[in-house]
């Protein structure tokens, strides 16, 4: 990203001047207090925003995304099989079933986030963690190079959260995925996280977890 | 009753309609748009009325107009210029004020427009069932193909556009099927009461169904089921078939909701 500024409208802006690289393989924290930006700036890199100025280059071709509060939208009984499998529409042709490989891969995908037992279950039914973990693996169907995580363990239990961080660590050492991971709070994350850029209407860290500043620990009460 | 030729052709289309609306329905019901195909159904009517102005195949003009109204539903819509409910209302009355007038103006005000609005098993011709057999075969081709990219946008639009699928495109081809639909089932439920067909079957699906895929097929047995006795109880009956079934169809969502409650 380079010289990123965004505003919604003719609101003021929300980012400003936000210039931020990340390598392949990188598994890097988006932190920040609440309105500071952190969903604007994924958004903008998974291309769901388009940018007031400056430009987003994206050098891989796969994203998977989870976003905020993610939910099936609809009301109709959905199985964590058949909510992976729309998360492989990149992947797949446009018209016709699904072929045996793309069907492989959504197997794989649940079988990632250990939720094989439960892949014809309906989503409804699941606990929280469970069902976080099923958004988790639509966002893995599509074998991707990228993985953005918008509050991914928001509502969910601390064991789940454990898991969630645990599932993430795996992905990244085995696959080589670079991982953004958007949070107001980390949890059990913050240890397996190499980088943590914080944002408040811009960069205003962007280094090592080691390396934050005390008063911005806990970047949810960042205000200095 | 199927020594009538009438009955048949009734039959016939009413095998389409019951198949087609709710498979379309299941789209709109769960992108939150149940009441689109009220929507299209006025606009519908403008078309129906554009037909007798112009002396051409009404459902031909019902069907060219329901589809430019559909797609100026998702145009406004798409564009957040306006709340969906606004956008709906302004082409709902626009489309019922312009039959009005059109029919108006084609001094046929005095023709049983009833039969349009609440439907009539009478008014099935051979040519008629042709058109509804030939579309509805398409119609419901294009769903079977295109079923898991158009599921993957009402799971999740914003996911399906970071997969780069061509959610625009989708989402006008949905409101296109809903026109078709409408046009093609006016004859049998009419335009006033064809969105309750898409609607309701597939409430009552989604209420017994295991699955999304169970929920699309469950819902067309019951939109079937609910024409075809429908049809028939209006026959033995003497009642208007639309109302007929779109009754059956609601005692259906009821059952289903009893069945809901009592498996827990």
């Amino acid at each position: 990203m380079q010289g990123i500024s965004f505003a919604y409208g003719h609101a003021p802006p929300v980012l400003r001047d936000v210039n931020l690289e990340v390598e392949r393989g990188e598994f890097v924290a988006i932190a920040g207090p609440n309105g500071g930006g952190k969903t604007t700036l994924v958004r903008l890199v998974v291309g769901l925003e388009e940018p007031t100025s400056g430009h987003v280059e994206l050098l891989v071709r796969k994203v998977g995304y989870l976003p905020q509060r993610a939910q099936a939208g609809i009301d109709a009984p959905l199985t964590v099989r058949e909510l992976v499998t729309t998360g492989r529409a990149s992947r797949t042709r446009l018209v016709g079933p699904l072929s045996g490989a793309d069907r492989e891969a959504v197997r794989r995908a649940i079988d990632r986030v250990a939720l094989v037992p439960q892949a014809d279950r309906r989503l409804s039914t699941l606990s929280g963690g469970q069902q976080q973990r099923a958004f988790i693996a639509k966002a893995l169907a599509a074998e991707p190079e990228l993985l953005v995580l918008d509050e991914p363990t928001t509502g969910v239990d601390v064991e789940a959260q454990d898991a969630i961080a645990a599932l993430l660590q795996r992905l990244r050492n085995e696959l080589g995925m670079t991982i953004l991971y958007v949070s107001h709070e980390f949890g059990a994350v913050e240890r397996f996280v190499e980088r943590i850029v914080l944002i408040r209407g811009g960069i205003v860290f962007d280094g090592p977890p080691s390396g934050l500043p005390d008063v911005w620990h806990d970047p949810s009460h960042a205000h200095a | 009753m199927l020594d009538l030729e009438f009955m048949r052709l009734a039959f016939g289309a009413g095998i389409v309609v019951g198949l087609l609306a709710p498979a379309v329905g299941f789209f709109l019901v769960q992108r939150r748009l149940s009441l689109v195909g009220d929507g299209i159904g006025h606009v519908a009517f403008a078309g129906v009325a554009l037909g007798y102005l112009l002396d051409l195949p009404l459902v031909l003009t019902a069907l060219v107009v329901s589809v430019a109204g559909g797609l100026s539903i998702e145009l406004i819509r798409a564009r957040r210029r306006t709340a969906g409910d606004q956008a709906l209302a302004l082409i709902f009355y626009t489309g019922i004020a312009g039959g009005v007038v059109l029919v108006s103006a084609a001094g046929a005000l005095n023709v049983n427009l009833f039969q349009f609005l609440f439907g009539s098993i009478l008014t099935v011709t051979r040519g008629d069932l042709a058109v509804i057999a030939a579309l509805g075969a398409c119609a419901l081709a294009a769903i079977a193909l295109l079923y898991r990219p158009l599921v993957a946008v009402v799971v999740d639009e914003e996911g399906a556009r970071v997969a780069g699928l061509p959610v625009s495109a989708l989402n006008a081809l949905t409101v296109a099927l809903a026109a078709v639909t409408i046009a093609l089932s006016m004859r049998i439920v009419g335009i006033l009461l064809i969105a309750a067909l898409m609607v309701l079957p597939v409430i009552a699906a989604s209420r017994i169904a295991w699955s999304m895929r169970s929920t699309i097929l469950l819902g067309m047995g019951i939109g079937l089921g609910s024409v075809l006795s429908g049809i028939t109880i209006a026959y033995y009956a003497d009642l208007p078939p639309g109302g007929t079934t779109v009754l059956v169809a609601a005692a259906t969502v009821l059952a289903a909701e009893f069945w809901s409650v009592v498996r827990g």
